[in-house]
């Protein structure tokens, strides 16, 4: 099915999310929409989907105008998505999640489960997935609750199969069969719709490349173009895409994590028996796919989970047992991995927010008044510093940009005496020049001595940081192995496979 | 080649370590503890008496007459050994089975039954027919509540809504001089106040706690205006409402015990029976049950595949207020016969107990109700028969056993996961 997307405009109040946006996708082709978050991709799929409704602009399906007034009218018409947060329901089966919206029923309504069975047997036979059709979904890998949501598209018989971000939750060996079942359903005719903002991906299965920047159509692109063709063109000026990072001047190892072990409220091992430590002027990183004990990790470091064995030392004092406040004060910093939940209140200005961990005490309370002359200067002085674009320390940091917010957190939390500094996703959803000067910060806090413990699922971003890397999988350690180790490796130990030859470094 | 990099798709387990929970084991020790103190220290003296059947039975059971003192020890004794169990069992690290609790809990209330009815009858099938009679505006409120939460809509008006069926539900009967007309006038009642839940709720997105609190107390003022300012100048024609009779089913009414509980009741009765089998089944059978759920728990995903979530909403929370309207006829016209002022006295609250106890389940917030029915009436028989436990204690029995049940004592529950939140479609 040929779809084309003409003049498509979306405001969100002043903000144009989509301007006048044009595409065309032919049947059978595997078009990529590349560009970098923010630059309205989504959006313009969720138009597509029926999400959102055009202000301007026309949607077409085989040369004939659709009117989608949600997403069943888009289903109907033969479009299926992969979001990029699935849209599956954790305590539902593989059959009830693939059956919703489009249940087969007998007499009275009553569901017919058998006939639903059989369809994802049929459907994941097809592309040689192993599925069981009764097994529940929050039971599942996310790699194999995303074949879930594709067999629930195709189980709609869809034409045009929208991948939104497909990879961000997936191991690298995950991202090549997702890869390979693309190109298998480029094959039967299938068009694809493929939004990402990662280059490599898009040079591997793209026919026809178009690219996004700030919710206008930049330019299209051939597979070929090189990497640094295409994120200029993705960022409008050109880029580093690495970093200058020295060689580290290690010094006395300062975190020690021995054995240690977190047990959730149910009785899960999410972390299971780790051990590792770094240096001064060092930075860990710890690598793996979303979900294998990272986040518990750093909040057992943090003195947020309860049920935590084993030992964590900082400079020979031990962080087990002690409240968040008590490990600040140890001079550990902060940067969590969701700012909007964690990092900052929104509703409170850039200046109450630079304060919020240090209401305890001088110099921004004396005698249970706050010092708002002393906090006014501190601010000012961090705005400039941190170079947070803002109209001034009043701002409410809810209605600063993704990249601003997470300067007022690094700001926070680098302007105090730190012995630690610990960052989980430090560019999750941030934009290019963001992502450059999260990452400078941080290499200049190692590059001060102080030792740092980074936290990503992307890939790009542990290999550009990290002077060791340590893999979790499923709540342990699978390696920790040297920074320049190869992607292929590290891959090979996302997925659970120990690096052959022991372990290095 | 690349089927090796094939990720399993079998479900991730990751290692377990069992958590010990001792709250189960200490709360059994207590009351193991309790019936020492209660049946043997301040043992009671006679004869404990319990009558079995009624008049109408197949054959009589004959009365049971068990001695007072030495029956409270051996149960005693029987308590203390399973609380031992329990603890035990937790230091093993196994878990306290459901079954434990279960049979200690009819251990202890057999007990206490015994203890209290020294020298004097306790009528078991009295004892439970009340229980049924009790529980069933809870029962029908709890399938309202769990209709409403599965679909993701807080329902803390199942209070108001009982409290309005029973209101109009009093008038129309009376008016029109029939019943019937008096349960479909309840529904209708019930509906009306769903209607304003649901539409400030989901549509005006305002806390649905607040709302249905707001909601409480404005159907309780309103119909305690009513009542005080009109169905008392013309109570004839206005306050006394025909009731329905009990309807004896043919053999099943005859079995002994469970016979006179359970199939000579009121026709409300018999609906409650329909309606808690067809709530679970539709549930968790029908297309209609498991887009209910998908809206309560993952509504975005269920907008995706083309379901109108806040349209399921609005009809669900309607259908909900339209069931506990109907259990709220109960009050006038299953079991006192007239409307008062606050009749239904907490019944609402009580009913959402029943369904975080119920653990969002038709049949155990049903089983909950009937616990809660059982324990309101408990009181009742205690305070005739002269219970040496102070009455204001009895009253408090089915508020505590509510406050022990929610506070988790019965294992894990968990919300349907949008339960609660308002889905706004940007």
């Amino acid at each position: 099915m040929k779809l084309e997307l003409r003049g498509i405009t979306k405001r969100f109040g002043a903000l144009v999310a989509n301007d006048h946006i044009s595409v065309v996708v032919e049947p059978g082709e595997i078009h990529c929409l590349l560009g970098e978050n923010g630059a309205g991709k989504s959006t313009l799929m969720n138009v597509l989907y029926g999400l959102y409704q055009a202000d301007e602009g026309e949607i077409l399906l085989d040369d004939k105008v659709q009117k989608f007034s949600g997403p069943g009218d888009a289903m109907a018409a033969g479009i299926g998505m992969v979001h990029q947060h699935f849209m599956l329901i954790p305590v539902f089966t593989v059959a009830e999640n693939v059956m919703l919206g489009h249940e087969p029923t007998t007499f009275g309504d009553r569901l017919n489960v058998a006939k639903a069975r059989e369809q994802v047997r049929e459907i994941s036979q097809r592309f040689g997935f192993d599925l069981d059709p009764d097994a529940l979904v929050g039971d599942l890998p996310v790699g194999v609750q995303q074949r879930v949501e594709i067999i629930k598209a195709l189980s709609r018989d869809a034409k045009v199969l929208v991948f939104d971000e497909p990879t961000a939750v997936l191991t690298p060996q995950e991202t090549d069969e997702l890869m390979l079942i693309m190109k298998q359903l480029k094959e039967t005719g299938t068009s694809i719709v493929f939004i990402t903002h990662k280059l490599r991906e898009v040079r591997e299965v793209a026919d026809k490349i178009t690219v996004i920047r700030l919710g206008k159509v930049v330019g299209e692109a051939s597979p070929t173009a090189s990497n640094e063709e295409l994120a200029s063109m993705m960022v409008g000026r050109a880029i580093e895409l690495t970093i200058e990072k020295g060689k580290a001047k290690l010094g006395q190892p300062a975190l020690v994590v021995d054995k240690l072990s977190v047990i959730d409220p149910i009785g899960q091992l999410v972390v299971n028996n780790i051990s590792f430590d770094i240096k001064e002027g060092e930075i860990v990183a710890v690598a793996g796919v979303q979900g294998n004990g990272q986040t518990e990790l750093v909040e057992a470091i943090m003195g947020l989970q309860s049920k935590v064995t084993g030992g964590i030392t900082l400079n020979g004092r031990s962080l087990v047992g002690r409240s968040v406040r008590e490990v600040l004060d140890a001079g550990v910093g902060f940067v969590p991995e969701d700012r909007n939940e964690d990092g900052l209140v929104s509703e409170f200005t850039i200046a109450e927010n630079l304060m919020l961990d240090r209401s305890n005490g001088e110099p921004f309370v004396k005698h249970g008044t706050l010092q708002l002359a002393t906090l006014a200067e501190f601010a000012e002085e961090k705005l400039t510093e941190f170079d947070i674009r803002a109209q001034g320390i009043g701002t409410h940091a809810g209605n600063l940009s993704g990249g601003n917010q997470q300067k007022v957190v690094l700001a926070r939390e680098l302007s105090r005496e730190l012995k630690l500094l610990v960052a989980a996703q430090p560019t999750r959803g941030l934009d290019v020049g963001s992502v450059e000067f999260v990452h400078t910060r941080i290499v200049e806090a190692r590059d001060s001595g102080v030792p740092v413990l980074v936290v990503s699922t992307e890939l790009d971003e542990v290999v550009a940081l990290a002077d060791r890397i340590a893999v979790m999988y499923r709540g342990g350690i699978v390696g920790i192995v040297p920074g320049d180790t190869p992607r292929d490796v590290l891959g090979l130990m996302m997925a659970g496979e120990a690096p052959s030859g022991g372990k290095a470094a | 080649m690349s089927t090796s990099t094939l990720p399993s798709a079998a479900p991730i387990t990751l290692e377990r370590t069992i958590v010990k929970s001792w709250k189960g084991p200490i709360a059994l020790s207590i009351f193991a503890l309790l019936a020492i103190v209660l049946f043997g220290v301040f043992a009671r003296p006679g004869v404990s008496h319990f009558r079995l059947s009624t008049t109408g039975d197949f054959f009589q059971l004959p009365q049971l007459d068990v001695p007072t003192t030495s029956t409270g020890w051996i149960l005693a004794v029987i308590l203390v050994i399973l609380a031992a169990w329990s603890v035990l069992m937790v230091f093993q690290s196994r878990r306290v089975p459901l079954w434990l609790t279960i049979v200690f809990a009819i251990v202890f209330m057999a007990g206490f039954l015994t203890w209290v009815a020294a020298d004097a009858l306790i009528p078991i099938p009295g004892l439970l027919i009340g229980a049924v009679s009790l529980s069933v505006p809870l029962i029908f409120g709890a399938m309202s509540g769990v209709i409403s939460e599965r679909s993701g809509v807080i329902n803390i008006a199942i209070e108001g809504q009982l409290l309005a069926g029973a209101f109009v539900s009093a008038v129309v009967a009376s008016m029109t001089g029939s019943p019937w007309a008096g349960l479909v006038a309840a529904m209708v009642a019930g509906t009306l106040v769903s209607f304003a839940l649901a539409a400030f709720a989901i549509k005006y997105i305002v806390d649905q706690i607040i709302v249905g609190v707001v909601l409480n107390v404005l159907v309780s003022g309103l119909t305690g205006f009513l009542f005080s300012q009109v169905l008392t100048n013309n109570p004839k024609f206005l306050n006394t409402p025909p009731r329905f009779d009990r309807i004896d089913i043919p053999v099943l009414g005859q079995i002994p015990i469970i016979g006179p509980v359970l199939f000579d009741q009121t026709v409300i009765v018999y609906f409650m029976y329909i309606v808690v089998a067809g709530v679970a089944y539709a549930l968790f059978r029908t297309r209609w049950g498991l887009r209910t759920r998908a809206v309560g728990e993952h509504p975005q995903a269920a907008d995706t595949v083309g379901i109108k979530v806040n349209l399921r909403r609005f009809w669900n929370v309607s259908l909900a207020g339209a069931i506990a309207g109907f259990g709220g006829a109960y009050f006038t016209l299953g079991s006192v016969g007239s409307f008062t002022k606050d009749m239904t006295a907490g019944a609402g609250f009580i009913a959402l107990a029943a369904v975080i106890f119920g653990r969002w389940d038709p049949i155990r917030a049903m089983l909950a109700g009937l616990l809660f029915g059982f324990a309101t009436n408990l009181q009742s028989v205690l305070g005739i028969i002269g219970s040496p436990v102070p009455s204001q204690f009895m009253l408090m029995l089915p508020y505590i056993v509510t406050i022990f049940a929610v506070a988790g004592l019965v294992g894990q529950s968990r919300a349907p996961a949008a339960d609660g939140k308002p889905y706004i479609k940007s």
